[in-house]
């Protein structure tokens, strides 16, 4: 038991150690390397342009769900027009870049983990290096690059949405009154929930990324490897990024009562 | 010039190459023969930086490549060409891609030029016309070939092939030879074949090297390795199981 737990110790630290190493190796070829604009466009269209439809369709649903349940509640107390700021609120700190990035952690994530581990085993990493090019700085950056842009405007989209289908709802389905909804949406939504989701979106365009390129560039042999590969993406970027947005709250929200 | 000094290897507790020496001139064309899984494509790869040492040292141009790390290794790599068991190709660029994908990154020469020197690389690999195919539209020979080109157009001073007529019938693997031989004369390259066809080590070497249990157990020319009486050397040029290795009597 003892050594079962020292094992599974070891391969967590050594794990945290690469993946510690290739960010450190992402920074000095940004600092250093040259980017190619041809490459992070394309990634930038891959990863960003790709997702939206995935990404409009979780918005939009988890913006009228919110705010028909919020409403059920809220109508209790008489407090129907306060639904469409509480769903904003939520959906511009929590809601919004959390479920945008698991979405594209499951779309995205396990592309880039399987394009780069297949190149892994067919050795055409090992032929890129042989021509002169750091893997690290052809592959890794501008897709860490292009998640870091696009997941903040993707989440930005499902927000927008989001709010929107919950006016329709509330509005036209749920019959509640359409000033006072968006009066006291604008009232208690404020810019640094915006912000906040932004950033939020930042960083977790970063997770998916760095951690789909690390599970391609170290994946087993084979198609067997190439799969594991895949799934672990997907499960180590989806519970990095729940883990990391408690913290984020936390760290954020101390920060506003700061400011 | 490439020289190894008393390099050992090991994959976990399994060593893989133990004490191997050896030096190749400029300009020379050596094959490097030896069982399947004997360590011939991990000595290749320490040649060009692509796995490091457990111990010993090697060097290129007498430079140790051994302490340099992957960014310092980029610009020894210049001097090398690598043509892969699979071929390696970038199945997701054009073949005209893959083989300009280093002079554009060098980002030096104009896109005329780069197209030039492509259609040149092309058609020493006999592979006029197919700059706008996909790998996958390509049979096994051809990708070789495409490999070669992709590794020779930058023209680097040496050129490694790793196992370079595996898996090809004899008509296809003899010419990937002639076309080995060809790139050796008109490029002046130093040529080191990983290989376990006989053929190929007769016609392309100037020099054989066979690794036998992790060591390197001759280094001669093809002649004296073909007309050895050494018990090891005749059972691989001849290609003779031992009893226990035949697993499946009739």
């Amino acid at each position: 038991m003892n050594f079962l737990l020292n094992k599974r110790v070891h391969y967590v630290l050594s794990e945290l150690g690469q993946i510690s190493f290739l960010a450190k190796d992402i920074v000095v070829s940004l600092l250093k390397g040259k980017l190619v604009w041809r490459d992070l466009l394309y990634q930038l269209y891959s990863i960003g342009v790709k997702s939206q439809m995935v990404v409009l369709v979780t918005g939009a649903f988890t913006g009228m769900v919110l705010g028909a349940q919020t409403y059920f509640q809220f109508h209790k107390v008489k407090m129907d027009t306060a639904t469409l700021a509480v769903v904003a609120v939520s959906l511009c700190d929590e809601l919004g870049p959390v479920l945008t990035a698991l979405m594209v952690a499951g779309r995205v994530g396990a592309a880039i983990a399987a394009e780069i581990g297949t190149m892994r085993v067919t050795e055409q990493i090992d032929a890129l290096r042989t021509l002169a090019t750091h893997p690290v700085e052809y592959l890794v950056v501008p897709r860490i690059l292009a998640a870091h842009i696009a997941l903040p405007l993707l989440a930005m989209e499902s927000i927008g949405l989001g709010i929107g289908s919950c006016y329709v709802v509330g509005v036209y389905i749920l019959g509640i009154e359409p000033t006072y909804l968006w009066m006291n949406m604008l009232k208690y939504t404020h810019d640094v929930d915006v912000v906040i989701g932004l950033v939020k979106a930042f960083i977790y365009g970063g997770i998916i990324a760095l951690i789909g390129c690390y599970k391609g560039l170290t994946c087993g042999l084979g198609a067997e490897g190439v799969g594991h590969a895949t799934t672990e993406a997907v499960v180590y970027a989806s519970i990095t990024i729940l883990i990391t947005n408690f913290f984020l709250t936390l760290v954020m929200g101390k920060l506003v009562g700061l400011l | 010039m490439i020289e190894v000094r008393h390099l050992k290897k090991s994959f976990g507790t399994h060593p893989v190459l133990d004490d191997v020496s050896f030096r190749i001139e400029n300009g020379e064309s050596v094959i490097i023969i030896g069982r399947s899984g004997g360590g011939k494509s991990v000595l290749l790869k320490h040649l060009v930086g692509l796995l490091q040492p457990d111990a010993g040292d090697v060097l290129i141009d007498g430079e140790n490549i051994g302490p340099l790390n992957e960014r310092q290794l980029l610009r020894v790599r210049k001097k090398f060409g690598m043509v892969f068991q699979g071929a390696a190709l970038f199945d997701s660029m054009t073949v005209a891609e893959n083989v300009a994908f280093a002079l554009r990154r060098d980002k030096i020469l104009t896109e005329d030029e780069i197209s030039r020197r492509v259609c040149a690389a092309l058609e020493m690999v006999d592979l006029p016309g197919t700059q706008n195919k996909k790998p996958a539209e390509l049979s096994g020979g051809m990708r070789k070939r495409v490999g070669l080109a992709r590794a020779i157009v930058y023209e680097p001073q040496i050129v490694l092939y790793d196992e370079p007529t595996t898996g090809l019938d004899p008509i296809v693997s003899d010419s990937i030879d002639k076309l080995m031989m060809r790139v050796h004369e008109h490029l002046k390259v130093t040529t080191v074949v990983v290989t376990h066809d006989m053929r190929t080590a007769r016609r392309v070497g100037q020099h054989v090297m066979m690794l036998h249990d992790k060591k390197i157990y001759a280094n001669c020319s093809p002649e004296s390795l073909f007309a050895s009486q050494d018990p090891v050397v005749r059972q691989f040029v001849d290609g003779v199981a031992d009893e226990k290795e035949i697993l499946f009597e009739p």
